[in-house]
């Protein structure tokens, strides 16, 4: 796995630029998106009716994990603003959207990440928030567990394995004994305990130029392992592929893996992962208020399309639903085997 | 071809059953079955193969089956495990071979 020493963005890679992330799929000698979609019977991909309301709060993050789409790390700046955030707030409160996403980097780190949770609990919305665990242990988030408890937030963990090698090579060293202390607090605060409202989830994604496999087969090792080695309990695991775009994509290009794994997603095209897709039912709001079809979209600088609304100032519930999804080649990363999504395998 | 072995193969095996397209078929249905769930667990039967595969050694399925290995859930420390019994086995073999080298040397002896 590669050693990563910084963001792109502080090396200078030209991959820091969505530009060059964009030619060099489109270069790939696998057929365009759309028209393996045309292919399966499908002619553009439309949204259904929004369901998932997500907000990138930025790409602040204590950690500079290998795979990581967002580029984040502790040498980014970009933070949603309390003006930004309220601008969220005031359209989430004109839509009976029922979920609100909050994710990063770490969003916990955002100044306005407890407010945000506050709001929208107080609108009655369930709240998840993309936990990467070792954020607890940074100075001033010594009470995070006890406030997500409070406000009864759903937590989703990255945890790539249930050993410290592999959890390492693609998080960073420590990252995996720093977690599992994190994951026993959380369970000591009734998170993933049988029985408890607080829920618990793992998000698994591959160590590498690999698929994830069968869901809740991984789901049954990793219970069963964390469980017998370290007392952990959690409720559900979800997989998810890793996308081809950012520090991934370095990965592969690096590693001279880019053209099979691309073809490995093309190959393991899935028509029956379409109807599930989390672009349909989502809406991803970047740290500066613009709106994308989903947070690998939002990555890549491709904002919603086809007249739909661009900002989070121009909100409107009734012109996103059912708009027209921007697509990419990078769209096979959610298509291929089982599916996948911010809530794991869609079939 | 440089090599007697062409990694560029493994993506082409289904070529060889242009001549016999019935066996071909045949097999990949047979083959299919073999891997599903069954009483073992797909992540169980991928280290057999994987197994199977440097006990016969195949470049082409330890390639294949490295890779299903690890998207089944598997760890290297387990996949070397799985190594270490084919190893275990063809040692073992060789070893238990040496029966017969005594036998003989018994009866040619004085």
């Amino acid at each position: 796995m590669t050693v990563v020493k910084g963001s792109l963005l502080k090396r200078f890679s030209p991959l820091a630029s969505t530009s060059e992330q964009l030619r060099i799929l489109e270069q790939t000698s696998v057929p365009e998106f759309q028209s393996t979609l045309n292919r399966h019977g499908h002619s553009e991909l439309e949204a259904a009716e929004i369901k998932i309301f997500q907000i990138n709060v930025g790409k602040v993050c204590n950690q500079t994990c290998a795979h990581c789409h967002v580029d984040a790390g502790p040498d980014r700046t970009e933070s949603m603003t309390r003006d930004t955030a309220e601008l969220c707030i005031a359209a989430l409160s004109k839509t009976d959207i029922p979920r609100v996403d909050i994710t990063g980097g770490a969003p916990e780190l955002n100044p306005n990440f407890r407010w945000l949770v506050e709001q929208s609990r107080s609108l009655n919305r369930h709240v998840m928030d993309r936990c990467n665990l070792t954020v607890m242990y940074v100075k001033g988030q010594e009470d995070l567990g006890e406030f997500l408890a409070q406000h009864k937030v759903e937590i989703i963990c990255s945890l790539p394995y249930y050993q410290e090698r592999e959890t390492d090579l693609q998080r960073g060293i420590g990252v995996f004994q720093r977690s599992v202390e994190a994951l026993k607090h959380l369970n000591s605060l009734g998170y993933g305990i049988p029985g408890s409202d607080l829920i618990l989830n793992l998000m698994y994604n591959p160590v590498g130029a690999y698929l994830p496999g069968p869901q809740s087969s991984i789901e049954n090792d990793f219970k069963r392992n964390l469980a017998r080695k370290y007392g952990v309990q959690f409720n559900n695991l979800y997989t998810i592929t890793n996308m081809p775009i950012s520090r991934f994509l370095e990965f592969l290009l690096q590693s001279g893996n880019y053209e099979m794994y691309m073809e490995k997603l093309v190959n393991a095209f899935n028509p029956a992962a379409i109807s599930g897709l989390m672009c349909r039912n989502t809406i991803s709001i970047g740290w500066d208020g613009r709106l994308y079809d989903c947070d690998f979209n939002q990555m890549l600088d491709l904002p919603v399309g086809h007249n739909a609304p661009r900002h989070i100032s121009e909100f409107d519930v009734r012109l996103l639903n059912h708009r027209r999804i921007v697509t990419g080649r990078h769209c096979y990363g959610c298509t291929a085997g089982a599916g996948s999504s911010c809530g794991g395998a869609t079939t | 071809m440089e090599h007697y072995y062409d990694r560029e193969h493994l993506k082409k095996f289904s070529e060889i059953g242009k001549e016999s397209p019935e066996l071909w078929d045949k097999f990949l249905s047979w083959y299919s079955a073999v891997f599903a769930e069954g009483a073992l667990t797909e992540r169980e039967k991928a280290l057999i193969a994987l197994a199977v595969a440097h006990t016969v050694q195949c470049p082409y399925c330890i390639d294949a089956y490295t890779t299903t290995c690890l998207e089944k859930g598997s760890n290297l420390e387990q996949m070397t495990e799985a190594v270490h019994v084919a190893a275990a086995i063809r040692g073992g073999s060789s070893l238990v071979h040496g029966l017969q080298m005594r036998t003989q040397v018994e009866k040619m002896e004085m």
